[in-house]
C-alpha cells in the first residue's frame, strides 16, 4: 500500500502553491533601491589581441554610473578552478588565468570585455555600443584535434600548449592492454561524438550584487545551485573578502542542470561593483547572452575499442578521448571528464582490463563544465553504443550480450577506481523487460510497418556514481573542496522544526521530501518540518546540489541532526517520565517508557528544552543540533532502458514511440518526485539524441545562439513514458539507503535512442553503424542515403 | 506615454517607453512577477498571458498595444477564496511542475487550451504547448496534469 | 531595443500618414519584428501599428469565390475563419509558430516580411494570391522578391491579401526542428487552369515556384507524375538542420505528399 505522509509516501509539493500563484521569489524578481544595471560588452570574435578600449564617449553617455574594463580588475584574482587534475606524467594540468573581464585577449565569441553600470539597462546598452576597441583577430582554435597539433595557435599564449592535460586511467601498461586486444576473438571499434549541448535551465542566470558602507557587507543574489561554494570561491580566491562580510542567497532557482554549479563572473563583479559604484548593480542576461556565457556541457570525441573473447566476454576496453574545456576552466570543468567520466567506463559489465586516455583541450569556445550528468553520459554513451555495435556484429541478442557481461558480485572492485557496493544489474534487467513489453516489440514493428515507417527497438543499462565522496579520496584526486554536506535541524519550543540545509532546491522538491524524513523520524505531521536554503546567512555551510548529492549526502546529514536532536530530546522525556533514558522510545510523536503506558508527546519535550524549569541539571537548554555528513563512498544507481522509435524512411525523422526505464535508486523517499526526475532526464536525453547540438563554424562563430536554432524539445517531441523503481538494492553507506536519481534519465536515455534509431535503420536494410548525435532527420536521411 | 489597461480585474495605468514590452509593463511597473522572461525569441512561453482572453506572449508584445486591454497573468488564476482553481491544482497533483519557472507560461496556455478545446486528446495537449518550453518534467506530468484538469482519467498513464 | 515613438492610427490613411515619417516602420503582430528590435538589429524612429485599423481586419468571402483577408488579421483568426472557404490556408494558418503567437502574428506582417522559411509566403504565391496595398494590387508571381525582399516601397502597407481558392489544395510543412519555421514547406493548389506549387523554407532566393512540377502535374495530377523530377540543390540552403541535397529532396517528398493530400 502506498504510504500517505513521511518516507515512501508521495507528498504533494508544497512549494507548488507559490509557483502556481506567480509568487515565486526569482532573482530577477529581486530588485534593490537604488541599483543600477550592468551591461557586458562581449566579444563578437572568437580570438583576438585587445589593442585597445577607449571608453571615454561611453562614460559620457547619459545614464551612464561607470565603464568597466579589464584593467579594473588588474588587482583581482580571476575565476578560480575547483579541480586540479594530474596528468599521466604526473604534472599539475595547465592552469591559465579567467580574468573577470578580458586582459590581452578574447577567447570567446561572449567573452567579456567591459561592462557598462548604468540607470539602465537600455542606457547600459546604449553606451557599451559606445565603446571604442581596437581588436585584432586572431586564428580561431576550434578543432579539438587540430589544437592538439604541435605549431597549433595557442588560446593561452603563457601556455606550452593548447592542452590542459593529457589523462590516464584504468592499466597504465600500454603493452598489457595491447596484448588483451591481440588475443581477442573479436574487435569492436567505434569512432564518436558527444554532442555539445547549452543547459538551458528556463531561467537565465542573473546576479545583483548589494553594499552596505555602513557596515561594509556585502550582499549577493545569484541564480546558483550553491550559494555557499559561490561564497567561499568569490571571497577566498577572487575579490580577497571575508567571508563574514559577504551574504550569498539563491532565492527560488528556475532550474539548473549544472550549469549554474559554477562561480561566474558576473556574479564577482556585480559584488564589486556594488561598492565602486556605491550603488546595488543588478545583471540579468537575456537567453542570447546566456547562449554565449553560460558553461556548456559533454562535447567529447572518442574512440572507444572493445575486446571480446570466444564466448562473447568482453575482456579488455580502450578509449581514448578529446575532451573540450572550452577557452577557460570552468570552476568544476577538469574533473568531468576525467574523475566523474574514466571512472565510470566499466558500466555495468566486469570487462578486467580497461584503459582510459583524455586529452583536454582549449579551445576559443565557450567553457565546458558539467551538465546534468557531467562525464557519466559520455562514459555511457560510448560504453553502450560499442557494446550494441558488438551485438549486431557479433549478431547476438543486445540484452543477453548485456546479462552475460554483469557484475553479480558485489562489492566489486572495478579496474578504474571504483568499489560498486551494491546492485542487481539482472533484476534491474528483468524490470525492464515486463515494464516495457518487449516480448510485444515484434507486433509493434509490424503495425508500424504496416505505416510505412522503420521501427527500432534500443537498449541501455547505465550505472552512475553519485553524491561524489570522500573529501579525503577526493582530494587526493585533486578536488580543492570537501564533498561534505550539513544541516542543522531547530526545534522550536512548540515543537515545530527548521531544517537548515546546505542542498539547493531549484526543482528537486526538497522542501517537500526533506520534510518527509525528519517528520518520519520522528512521527509527526510532514507540515510541522520546514526546510530552509539557499542563503548562507540562515544556513551553517553546504555544498550545495549537483550530481544527484542532496539526499544521499545533505539528507544523511539532516538524518544525522535529527538523530543527535532525538537523542538529546529523550534525554529530556527520560527526566520527565522519571525514567530511564534507555527505556524511552519514540514513536508517532510520543516518547514512552517502554512496556508501559508512560508518556510525554514531542510538543511538551520540546516546550521543557526551551522552558526548562523542569529539566535535567546535566543537559543543555534548547533543542537544536548541527550535523556534518561526509559519506564513505559514492553511490552507485543503476538502471536499464529501453526505447522505441519509428523513422519516416522518407525524411528520416525519429520519433519516438515508447520509452521506459527501470532503475534501481535504493530506498525511495517520494516516489512522485522521483518519477518527476527521471521523467526530466530522460527529456533532456532525447533531446541530446535526437535534437540539441550546439555547434560552431571554424571561425568560431556559434551558430546555435538562440532557440531558433539550438532545438529544445518541446512536449510533441516526447511521448510518456514509462518508469519503474522497483527493483531496489539500498546503499549500503548512508543511513537512508538512497542513492541519487537526478541525473539518471539523462545518462541513460541517450544511448537507447541511438540504439533504437539504428535498430530501425537495420532492420529496413540499411547497414548503418552509428549516426552522430543529434540524430536530426537530415543526418538520418543522409546516414541511409551514403 | 501613459496607458491604461484592466490587468485581473483591476483598472491599472502607467506612464511606459515605446518600447516598453507588456512583460516589462506587468514585472516593473505592476510588481507582477508571475510573468517571467525565459528567452528572447518568443519561443518559451514563460511570458504567456491572456490579452482579451486570448494567449500571447507577453515579451512580444508592446505594453502600449494592450492599452485599454483586458490582461489575465498567473496572479489573477486562483479561486476568488485564494485556492488553487482546477488548472493549478491539477499541477499540483500530478506534479506538473519542478523549478516553476515555466509554470505561468504553462497554466495560462493551458487555460487558453480547456478555454477552446474542453477536453484535449493527448496529442492535441502536446500540439497546442509547441510555444512553452519545460526544462525539468519532460512534459510527461504537464500533460497529465491538463488531461487531467479537463476531467480525464488518468489512472493509467505510466507513473505518479 | 533602441527608443522609439509608438503610433496607433485606426484608419489607413492615418497609418500611411505616420508611415511617412523617417525610418518609421508599420508593426504588423510583431512576432518577428520585436525579437530583431530586441537584438538592435533594427532602429525604427517610429513604430505605427496596424492593429488598431479595422478596415484591415478580418476575413471576408467576395463574390467572386476568392477570400479576401485583411492585412492585420492574426493567423488564428485566419486558422478559425477561412477552415470552412479555403480549409488549405487555414491548415497553413494553423501551423505557424504556436497558438500565442498566432494570437499576436498577421498574415500582412508575415508577407511584407517575407522570411525565406515562412509559411505564408507559400500560401500566397501557391494560391496566386493578389496582395493589396494601399497604394495599389500586386500580383503574388511579381511580389516575392527573394530573402527577405518583396516588391513593397517604403511605407506602403499591405491592406489585405485576396486568395483565389482552388478546387484543392494542401500545405506540407517539414518542421525547422529549433523555430518550427518550415525547413521545408510546399503548398500545392490546383485550380482548374492548372497546379501552382510554392517552396518555402529550401531556397536561398526565399520562396519560389517549382514550375517543372507544376508542369508534369498539369499533364498528369499523380503522385508518380513527379518521378524522375529532381530539384537542383545548387540553390537551396545549407546549415545546421539540412544540406542542400537534403532540402532538395524535402521538396520531392512534400509535393508528393501534398499531390496525394489533393487526391
Amino acid at each position: 500500500m502506498p504510504k500517505d505522509s513521511g518516507i515512501g509516501a508521495s507528498s504533494k509539493r508544497r512549494e507548488d502553491v507559490r509557483f502556481l500563484t506567480g509568487a515565486g521569489n526569482y532573482t530577477d524578481d529581486i530588485n534593490v533601491h537604488g541599483q543600477a544595471y550592468v551591461h557586458f560588452l562581449r566579444s563578437d570574435i572568437a580570438h583576438g589581441r585587445i589593442k585597445s578600449i577607449d571608453t571615454s564617449t561611453a562614460e559620457a553617455m547619459p545614464g551612464v554610473v561607470k565603464v568597466f574594463t579589464g584593467k579594473d580588475f588588474e588587482g583581482v584574482g580571476g575565476m578560480p578552478c575547483g579541480w586540479e587534475v594530474t596528468d599521466k606524467h604526473g604534472a599539475p594540468m595547465q592552469e591559465p588565468p579567467h580574468p573577470i573581464l578580458a586582459q590581452g585577449k578574447v577567447r570567446h565569441v561572449g567573452d567579456p570585455i567591459a561592462a557598462v553600470v548604468a540607470d539602465s539597462l537600455e542606457q547600459a546598452r546604449d553606451a557599451a555600443e559606445a565603446i571604442d576597441l581596437d581588436i585584432e583577430e586572431l586564428p580561431a582554435v576550434i578543432d579539438m584535434k587540430a589544437a592538439a597539433q604541435d605549431g597549433a595557435t595557442l588560446v593561452h599564449d603563457d601556455l606550452k600548449n593548447n592542452i590542459c592535460y593529457d589523462w590516464q586511467l584504468g592499466e597504465t601498461d600500454d603493452a598489457k592492454v595491447d596484448e588483451v586486444f591481440a588475443n581477442a576473438a573479436h574487435v569492436t571499434t567505434l569512432d564518436l561524438v558527444n554532442n555539445r549541448l547549452v543547459a538551458n535551465p528556463m531561467e537565465p542566470r542573473v546576479a545583483v550584487g548589494e553594499y552596505k558602507r555602513g557596515t561594509d557587507e556585502y550582499t549577493l543574489y545569484t541564480t546558483s545551485q550553491n550559494p555557499h561554494v559561490i561564497r567561499l570561491l568569490m571571497c577566498a580566491f577572487v575579490l580577497g573578502l571575508p567571508e563574514h562580510k559577504v551574504r550569498v542567497v539563491a532565492p527560488d532557482v528556475g532550474g539548473g542542470f549544472g550549469t549554474k554549479i559554477f562561480h561566474y563572473a558576473e556574479e564577482a563583479f556585480c559584488t564589486f561593483a556594488a561598492k565602486a559604484c556605491g550603488r546595488p548593480v543588478k545583471w540579468t542576461s537575456s537567453r542570447s547572452e546566456a547562449f554565449m556565457s553560460d558553461a556548456h556541457g559533454r562535447d567529447h570525441v572518442s574512440k572507444i575499442e572493445l575486446a571480446l573473447d570466444a564466448d562473447n566476454n568482453f575482456i579488455g576496453l580502450r578509449t581514448n578521448t578529446f575532451a573540450n574545456l572550452g577557452a577557460y576552466l570552468s570552476t568544476f570543468s577538469s574533473s568531468v571528464p576525467t574523475w566523474l567520466h574514466g571512472t565510470l567506463m566499466a558500466g555495468n559489465y566486469k570487462t578486467p582490463v580497461i584503459q582510459v586516455n583524455v586529452k583536454a583541450m582549449f579551445t576559443n569556445t565557450v567553457p565546458v563544465d558539467a551538465y546534468r550528468g557531467a562525464g557519466r553520459p559520455e562514459a555511457t554513451f560510448q560504453l553502450e553504443r560499442v557494446v550494441d555495435k558488438a551485438a549486431r556484429e557479433l549478431g547476438v541478442d543486445p540484452i543477453a550480450l548485456r546479462r552475460q557481461n554483469f557484475v553479480t558480485q558485489f562489492p566489486y572492485d572495478t579496474p578504474v577506481a571504483l568499489t560498486y557496493d551494491t546492485g542487481d544489474y539482472n533484476g534491474t534487467m528483468d524490470k525492464l523487460e515486463a515494464a516495457a513489453d518487449l516480448a510485444g516489440f515484434a507486433a509493434r514493428r509490424t503495425q508500424s510497418e504496416a505505416k510505412g515507417k522503420l521501427r527500432g527497438l534500443g537498449i541501455n543499462c547505465y550505472i552512475e556514481a553519485c553524491g561524489i565522496a570522500p573529501s579525503n579520496i577526493v582530494g587526493m584526486l585533486g578536488a580543492r573542496a570537501g564533498l561534505y554536506d550539513a544541516a542543522t535541524v531547530r526545534v522550536n519550543a512548540t515543537g515545530s522544526i527548521s531544517v537548515m540545509v546546505g542542498a539547493h532546491s531549484h526543482g528537486q522538491g526538497h522542501e517537500t521530501a526533506f520534510p518527509q524524513v525528519v517528520a518520519d523520524m520522528i512521527g509527526i505531521d510532514e507540515s510541522l518540518v520546514e526546510i530552509v536554503h539557499g542563503d548562507t546567512s540562515k544556513i551553517p555551510f553546504g555544498m550545495g546540489t549537483y550530481g544527484s548529492r542532496s539526499l544521499a549526502v545533505c539528507g544523511s546529514a539532516m538524518v544525522k541532526a535529527t538523530e543527535k536532536v532525538i537523542e538529546k530530546a529523550k534525554k529530556i522525556a527520560a527526566h520527565l517520565l522519571e525514567a530511564s533514558e534507555a527505556d524511552i522510545e519514540l514513536k508517532d510523536g510520543q516518547f514512552s517508557v517502554a512496556g508501559t503506558d508512560k508518556s510525554v508527546a514531542w510538543g511538551d519535550v520540546t516546550l521543557t528544552a526551551y522552558v526548562p524549569h523542569n529539566f535535567p541539571l546535566e543537559v543543555e537548554p534548547g533543542l537544536e543540533e548541527t550535523a556534518f555528513y561526509d559519506p564513505a563512498n559514492f553511490t552507485f544507481p543503476a538502471g536499464a532502458y529501453a526505447c522505441e522509435v519509428e523513422v519516416d524512411p522518407d525524411t528520416g525523422q525519429v520519433s519516438i514511440e515508447k520509452f521506459t526505464a527501470a532503475d534501481d535508486f535504493g530506498n525511495i523517499i517520494n516516489p512522485m518526485i522521483v518519477d518527476g526526475q527521471v521523467h526530466g532526464g530522460i527529456g533532456q536525453g532525447i533531446g541530446q539524441a535526437l535534437l540539441e547540438n550546439c555547434a560552431y563554424d571554424a571561425n568560431g562563430q556559434l551558430l546555435s545562439a538562440s532557440y531558433m536554432d539550438y532545438a529544445m524539445p518541446r512536449a510533441d517531441d516526447v511521448p510518456f513514458y514509462g518508469v519503474d523503481h522497483s527493483s531496489q538494492t539500498p546503499c549500503t553507506h548512508n543511513p537512508l539507503g538512497v542513492k541519487g536519481c537526478g541525473e539518471a534519465g539523462a545518462i541513460g536515455s541517450p544511448p537507447a535512442v541511438v540504439n533504437a534509431v539504428l535498430d530501425a535503420l537495420n532492420s529496413g536494410g540499411k547497414a548503418v553503424d552509428h549516426i552522430d548525435m543529434p540524430m536530426s532527420p537530415s543526418r538520418v536521411w543522409s546516414a541511409m542515403n551514403s | 506615454m501613459k496607458i491604461s489597461m484592466t490587468v485581473n480585474g483591476k483598472a491599472v495605468s502607467g506612464d511606459v517607453e515605446g518600447r516598453t514590452l507588456l512583460s516589462g509593463f506587468l514585472r516593473e511597473h505592476l510588481s507582477l512577477t508571475g510573468t517571467h522572461v525565459g528567452c528572447d525569441t518568443a519561443q518559451c512561453g514563460a511570458c504567456v498571458v491572456h490579452v482579451n482572453g486570448e494567449a500571447v506572449k507577453s515579451c512580444n508584445m508592446l505594453a502600449a498595444e494592450a492599452d485599454g486591454a483586458d490582461v489575465g497573468t498567473i496572479e489573477g488564476q486562483a479561486n476568488a477564496d485564494g485556492s488553487l482553481n482546477v488548472i493549478q491544482q491539477a499541477f499540483q497533483d500530478h506534479h506538473g511542475l519542478q523549478c516553476g519557472f515555466c509554470t505561468p507560461g504553462m497554466v495560462m496556455s493551458a487555460a487558453a487550451l480547456l478555454k477552446e478545446n474542453p477536453r484535449p486528446t493527448e496529442a492535441e495537449i502536446r500540439k497546442y504547448l509547441e510555444g512553452n518550453l519545460c526544462r525539468c518534467t519532460g512534459y510527461h506530468n504537464i500533460v497529465k496534469a491538463i488531461m487531467a484538469a479537463s476531467g480525464q482519467d488518468v489512472s493509467s498513464i505510466a507513473a505518479e | 531595443m533602441y527608443s522609439f515613438d509608438f503610433e496607433k492610427p485606426s484608419t489607413i490613411a492615418d497609418a500611411v500618414a505616420a508611415l511617412g515619417a523617417e525610418d518609421a516602420q508599420a508593426l504588423g503582430g510583431g512576432q518577428t519584428l520585436i525579437p530583431t528590435l530586441k537584438q538592435r538589429l533594427a532602429a525604427p524612429s517610429k513604430l505605427v501599428s496596424m492593429s488598431g485599423i479595422a478596415e484591415m481586419q478580418g476575413v471576408c468571402a467576395e463574390d467572386d469565390g476568392s477570400v479576401s483577408i485583411g492585412g492585420a488579421t492574426t493567423h488564428a483568426t485566419v486558422a478559425l475563419d477561412t477552415a470552412a472557404t479555403y480549409p488549405a490556408l487555414a491548415a497553413l494558418a494553423g501551423q505557424i509558430g504556436d497558438p500565442a503567437v498566432r494570437n499576436r502574428g498577421t498574415i500582412g506582417g508575415s508577407v511584407a516580411n517575407n522570411d525565406p522559411a515562412a509559411c505564408y509566403p507559400a500560401g500566397v504565391l501557391g494560391s496566386g494570391a493578389t496582395i493589396v496595398t494601399n497604394a495599389r494590387q500586386i500580383a503574388a508571381d511579381a511580389f516575392f522578391e527573394g530573402m527577405f525582399t518583396t516588391a513593397l516601397d517604403e511605407g506602403e502597407i499591405i491592406t489585405s491579401i485576396r486568395f483565389p481558392v482552388p478546387q484543392a489544395a494542401s500545405y506540407q510543412k517539414f518542421l525547422q526542428p529549433a523555430s518550427r519555421f518550415a525547413l521545408v514547406g510546399v503548398y500545392l493548389a490546383r485550380f482548374a487552369d492548372g497546379v501552382r506549387v510554392a517552396v518555402t523554407g529550401a531556397s536561398e532566393d526565399g520562396v519560389f515556384r517549382w514550375s517543372e512540377a507544376e508542369e508534369a502535374l498539369d499533364k498528369e495530377f499523380r503522385p508518380d507524375a513527379l518521378m524522375g523530377l529532381r530539384i537542383n540543390p545548387a540553390n537551396m540552403i545549407a546549415d545546421l538542420h539540412g544540406s542542400k541535397e537534403y532540402r532538395a529532396h524535402l521538396v520531392s517528398v512534400m509535393t508528393k505528399r501534398a499531390i496525394e493530400a489533393c487526391m
